[in-house]
């Protein structure tokens, strides 16, 4: 196990450590060479900045794609888009994707011998109010093994993909369910050293999300960096 | 505040991120189009048929996205883009920003590719100019089949140029 999860090492941050031995992919495709450092007028480009015509109908309600309803708990997964200084990124495109709640994903690659979901595609888009708010219904996906070594089990965990103002708040990351067993035999986690760090991935239970008779709720904020020098706060999505 | 951490897209973003084609930064029936294909390759140069490419030209704002996995005509590991060769900044190169997601990648990557034709302008640009020789000539396309052809190594003797984010 110790080749896996290494200890843990607060030096290197909230950042992960793109070259972890414990996740074997990593070894043929991390770059091996320093990263070039741009110019800052040039680091703080302004990237794509999509509107509501990325959006479809139900692309916010995972649970709602198709004729019937998806089996699994049911969740409202919500929270905000914030800068390091705190402030909300408003109109940021949030994309993510899941497992079912058999821990199967509809992908043709995916040959885990978990049974499909016919109600579930486990694909969904939103973007983030004035507030930076963001809210997801879906259904709790399930763990499932995978092939990064002996009896490789992932955490419960649903990726997210944003796009905000600037060019370098480009995030794709995964959002986990608190108190998951597998934290600990999880390289991809384990590759963010920090334990501090490691926990801004994981979202909360909260009461006040969770919608009476209908759905948990779990709260999980996420902190882009600065949109830069050349970067106002962003304009209202346009129409 | 902390940043939150970044973590692998893995094999199956398609679900989430791709539901239309968007490989198409200009119609493939502008006048100006150029067909771009390239490579995305690992360490031994096997290509890697899980990654996503994607293609962002700042000056006139148009982006797209590509994903490596095998489809009709395009084998898997590569990817394909319609573009036009952009405007430029004054003093800059035309370029485009490519960002680089893949399993195995707990963080993607950012890469810039410059145009063949563009000698002076390449020779003038900054970034390019704070290069090695050797690197400076890996972030610029080759002509091939009358389009243009861009491979990405994330390793090995010919690793790309990438810069922090």
């Amino acid at each position: 196990m110790s080749e896996i999860v290494l200890p843990d090492d607060p030096g290197f941050g909230p950042e992960v450590q793109i070259d972890y031995p414990g996740y074997r992919s990593t070894r043929l495709r991390a770059p091996t060479r320093a990263l070039v450092t741009l110019p800052e007028e040039l680091h703080a480009l302004d990237g794509p900045v999509f509107g509501e015509d990325a959006i479809e109908e139900f692309d916010g309600d995972l649970t709602r794609q198709h004729a019937g309803e998806p089996l699994g708990e049911r969740i409202v997964v919500s929270g905000r888009v914030l800068d390091e200084d705190g402030r909300p990124v408003r109109g940021a495109l949030i994309e993510v994707w899941q497992a079912n709640a058999a821990g199967r994903y509809h992908h043709i690659v995916d040959q885990h011998p978990a049974p499909l979901d016919p109600n579930f595609s486990g694909g969904g888009r939103v973007l983030t109010d004035k507030e930076g708010n963001y809210r997801f219904v879906t259904i709790k996906p399930g763990s499932y093994p995978w092939g990064n070594h002996e009896n490789a089990w992932r955490p419960a965990h649903i990726h997210f993909s944003v796009f905000a103002g600037a060019f370098t708040q480009r995030h794709v990351t995964q959002r986990y369910f608190p108190g998951d067993p597998l934290f600990a035999f999880d390289p991809i986690f384990h590759a963010v050293r920090d334990p501090k760090a490691r926990e801004l991935l994981i979202s909360q239970f909260d009461l006040a999300t969770t919608t009476p008779d209908w759905a948990l709720g779990f709260r999980w904020d996420i902190v882009l960096g600065r949109g830069g020098a050349g970067t106002t706060p962003m304009e209202e999505p346009a129409s | 505040m902390t940043k939150t951490p970044s973590q692998t897209v893995g094999p199956y973003y398609a679900i989430g991120l791709s539901r239309r084609v968007q490989n198409e930064l200009v119609p493939p029936d502008d006048p100006s189009a150029v067909v771009l294909r390239g490579e995305l390759l690992d360490g031994e140069g096997t290509p890697i048929t899980d990654g996503l490419i994607e293609v962002w030209e700042p000056v006139e704002r148009r982006w797209g996205r590509c994903g490596t996995h095998p489809v009709d005509g395009r084998p898997g590991g590569s990817f394909s883009f319609v573009i036009s060769i952009p405007e430029a900044r004054p003093g800059h190169a035309p370029h485009l920003e490519i960002y680089v997601h893949a399993r195995g990648l707990l963080k993607h990557q950012r890469t810039r590719m410059y145009f063949p034709d563009e000698l002076d302008a390449n020779a003038a640009d900054p970034v390019l100019a704070g290069l090695a020789e050797a690197d400076r000539a890996r972030l610029v396309a080759a002509r091939e089949d009358g389009g243009l052809r861009f491979d990405i190594h994330m390793q090995g003797a010919r690793e790309t140029v990438f810069f922090a984010t």
